[in-house]
């Protein structure tokens, strides 16, 4: 009597697993949106890039900022409606210490990069990423795909794909008005 | 059950990168020396994914391209068919696209000097999807075509 119910049970994990894997509700998106608590924060990997000029830039060089790391590229249609908001976003919080970081993963590198952002007179660092630089996030699979980092340097929210300038707009402010773990006194 | 599970979220991943365009395996192709013989090649995305025309109309998009390494054929032309225009969310202006099933035909032309017997051509198809929220990276895949010349 016992196996049954046990394939069953069995059966509807797999099941939800598979719809886990393979689809993107509405539900998921909203889960992704939210900041995730505390404890709960993994540090952002970090790596070194350079920017348009030749610069190597760090990302542990913008600790004790909020960061809104995002992976792009110029054939992404959805990430192009977001970085007009990212370019509003830089200008509206970067006094309160936000900074925005657009990684392009184009494989034409900066032949296909320096002319879009140029063109779209983009107002934040933008840097060369490739495949090694998704790997220490996991692998991006899709683009748009963003990172907002709290202040200490710890992945707060991830988004994959195009979601509302309303949830980073929330996300930033709200990971703009917490202190860092060590003005905290650590935790 | 603990197999299952690693093999069901394999699989999963799998699905998510690599899901998004089906090429159907080839007909065999006769090809008759001196002759110019066509071969089809039938696509099928998954619905609410959208792949670029082999025009697009915005520079920065990439192209749906399909080429051929087929020797002792040479390829004469590459016809794909009408695109679609379609107005995706995250754009002004609308789309030249490919969505469902779409079929690619590819003209070869035979020498006659050609030589009698079987061949393997390889097509090698580059596109790019995306769908109303997100895009995937640039992909190839090879498509393997039997050739018997005659």
């Amino acid at each position: 009597m016992l196996k049954p119910s046990r394939s069953l049970f069995g059966a509807a994990i797999i099941a939800g697993i598979i719809v886990t894997a393979c689809s993107y509700s509405g539900k998921e998106a909203d889960a992704l949106a939210a900041v995730k608590p505390d404890k709960d924060r993994k540090t952002a990997p970090n790596f070194t890039l350079k920017d348009s000029n030749g610069t190597p830039v760090k990302l542990s060089d913008y600790r004790g900022k909020v960061v809104l790391l995002n992976f792009w590229a110029t054939w992404c249609g959805p990430c192009k409606v977001e970085i007009p908001w990212f370019m509003e976003f830089e200008n509206q919080f970067k006094d309160r210490g936000f900074a925005v970081l657009g990684v392009s993963m184009d494989e034409d590198g900066w032949d296909a990069v320096k002319p879009y952002i140029a063109d779209k007179k983009v107002n934040y660092r933008v840097l060369l990423g490739d495949d090694s630089t998704g790997d220490l996030y996991g692998g991006i699979e899709s683009l748009p795909t963003t990172f907002v980092i709290d202040r200490d340097g710890r992945v707060a929210s991830t988004h994959i794909g195009l979601v509302s300038k309303k949830d980073y707009e929330a996300e930033i402010n709200t990971l703009l008005n917490m202190s860092t773990k060590a003005a905290a006194g650590g935790q | 059950m603990k197999r299952i599970l690693l093999g069901v979220l394999a699989a999963g991943a799998v699905f998510a990168q690599t899901g998004v365009l089906t090429i159907a395996p080839t007909t065999k192709l006769v090809a008759k020396r001196g002759t110019t013989v066509a071969a089809k090649v039938h696509g099928q995305l998954k619905p609410g994914y959208h792949v670029n025309s082999n025009t697009p109309n915005d520079d920065y998009l990439i192209p749906l391209k399909l080429t051929w390494s087929a020797e002792p054929l040479s390829v004469a032309q590459v016809v794909f068919p009408k695109p679609q225009t379609e107005k995706a969310s995250f754009s002004e202006k609308p789309l030249s696209v490919f969505t469902g099933d779409f079929e690619i035909e590819t003209k070869f032309k035979v020498p006659s000097n050609a030589p009698s017997g079987p061949a393997i051509a390889t097509g090698k198809l580059r596109y790019q999807a995306c769908n109303d929220r997100m895009c995937l990276p640039p992909k190839t895949i090879e498509i393997p075509l039997t050739v018997m010349v005659n």
